[in-house]
């Protein structure tokens, strides 16, 4: 009998939810590596019971968790990312030069192919590929060193790589706050890819590089189009990201962080709008998903089962996920420690937990 | 035998229960004792230690005989009731945070 596994990062563990089809009857167990911040846990699509889980704190920096049992168990596995040569500077807060130094791991992404390889995204931002389950990690430079590397600078979060997303020879970056970078060649050379994109809050608002990109998102099907929340404004691409145009509309506001799309509707897109940069909670203490069925643009609010007064969570960036079960269910978890989920496509909601730790991460992976 | 002592999550992640004794030999210090553990328990490379510097990380401190050695060069001679076994080296998680 199919059936899903929910794998969810917070401030203080990860936890697993798992359910049948219905989705209506959820296990948890949990924590797992209790105290420590666990930013993101993912699973190889080659081989779902290997898990891969990024584990930090500020006493005792990164540890990388590998599990081959679906995440009833884990061992500890490399945990060393050296950046290649002399890492060199970017701009610091102040516009100094500041050394490249690694804090942690923001997201693993293992290959669609094959379970042993996985790609991690760190801050200060590098991509770095383990070929050897996550035993050690060498660092795909060309990135870092494509030209505009010194010039980056970090978001309010960090300067973090924080969306992988691969095909075979064709990997996508995402960079807060540099922008989208694309590789044709498996990581070896990079370009940005960040044309149409606009940005008020840095000196020239059309740069190359140098936008606060929230998260990207595309369906498998149609490897060129896709779909980006950005610091302001929801964005969209048909050209592998040569070129983007605005697809916001009629949300109420087009701040936010997580973005996904439907797995059988390659046009249904979600997002969950914030106030504001400032202000990060939904409008009107209305915490609403937005669902676009023509990708982009016209948007339709998604409230059943939500709260629809006094609520002032947040949705993290990488804490959006949906499964491909025949109706496709969409999942997110919030600040506040709720984790919801729609089997419906996002008709209706209900919360699979209410009072885990903030969280930081949301990833589902669909079992047969 | 150095008596070493860990905090609570490094204990948890390291998998061992009480304190951790070390054979070390010749002329021991916090350096030769922290590499000894790494090499009984590499999972703690890198959690006490940068990997890259081998510095002491930022909120990691070492107390020993009621004495802050955090700041002494890692190079120096352990104190004396360390070296025999009769007080225990701490590995110590700083208070930090509100």
């Amino acid at each position: 009998m199919s059936g899903v596994r929910v794998l969810v990062g917070t401030r203080k563990g990860a936890f697993v939810l798992t359910a049948d089809g219905k989705r209506t009857d959820w296990q948890v167990s949990g924590p797992f590596f209790g105290g420590w911040e666990v930013y993101h846990v993912k699973g190889s699509p080659a081989s779902p019971d290997r898990l891969y889980a990024s584990q930090s704190s500020g006493w005792s920096g990164q540890v990388v968790q590998r599990s081959d049992d679906g995440g009833r168990t884990w061992e500890p596995v490399g945990n060393k990312f050296s950046y290649e040569g002399m890492p060199g500077t970017h701009q610091w807060y102040d516009g100094t030069p500041h050394p490249w130094e690694f804090a942690r791991v923001w997201h693993l992404e293992p290959a669609p192919g094959n379970p042993d390889v996985v790609y991690a995204g760190v801050e200060d931002a590098g991509l770095f590929r383990s070929d050897d389950g996550g035993q050690s990690w060498q660092e795909l430079p060309g990135l870092r060193t494509q030209g505009s590397g010194s010039s980056w600078q970090p978001g309010a979060g960090g300067m973090c790589l924080h969306t992988i997303i691969v095909d075979e020879d064709r990997i996508f970056a995402a960079i807060s706050a540099a922008g989208v970078f694309r590789s044709d060649d498996a990581g070896q050379s990079w370009k940005p890819v960040n044309r149409g994109l606009q940005s008020q809050g840095i000196p020239d608002p059309d740069s190359e590089v140098g936008h606060c990109v929230h998260h990207v998102a595309r369906h498998p099907s149609r490897p060129d189009v896709l779909f980006m929340q950005k610091h302001w404004d929801v964005m969209r691409s048909d050209d592998a990201g040569e070129s983007w145009h605005e697809v916001s509309g009629n949300l109420p506001s087009d701040f936010g962080f997580p973005i996904d799309v439907h797995a059988h509707e390659p046009n249904t897109v979600y997002v969950v709008p914030i106030l504001s940069d400032g202000e990060h909670y939904p409008p009107e203490g209305k915490l609403r998903v937005y669902r676009s069925r023509t990708g982009g643009d016209e948007w339709e609010p998604l409230t059943k089962g939500l709260p629809q007064q006094h609520c002032y969570v947040n949705v993290l960036r990488d804490a959006m996920a949906v499964d491909s079960l025949d109706d496709c269910g969409i999942y997110f978890g919030t600040t506040g420690g709720q984790v919801y989920a729609s089997a419906d496509s996002g008709n209706s909601w209900a919360p699979i937990v209410r009072d885990l730790p903030a969280v930081l991460s949301v990833e589902v992976q669909t079992l047969s | 035998m150095i008596r070493l002592v860990l905090p609570a999550h490094l204990r948890k992640l390291a998998k061992v229960n009480g304190e951790v004794h070390l054979d070390v030999t010749g002329q021991v210090t916090q350096r030769i004792v922290l590499d000894a553990l790494e090499a009984a328990y590499p999972v703690l490379r890198g959690t006490i230690r940068d990997h890259e510097s081998g510095k002491r990380r930022p909120f990691i401190r070492f107390f020993a005989c009621e004495q802050d050695l955090s700041h002494e060069p890692p190079d120096t001679a352990l104190p004396e009731p360390v070296l025999c076994g009769r007080e225990p080296y701490l590995v110590v998680a700083a208070m930090a945070g509100g």
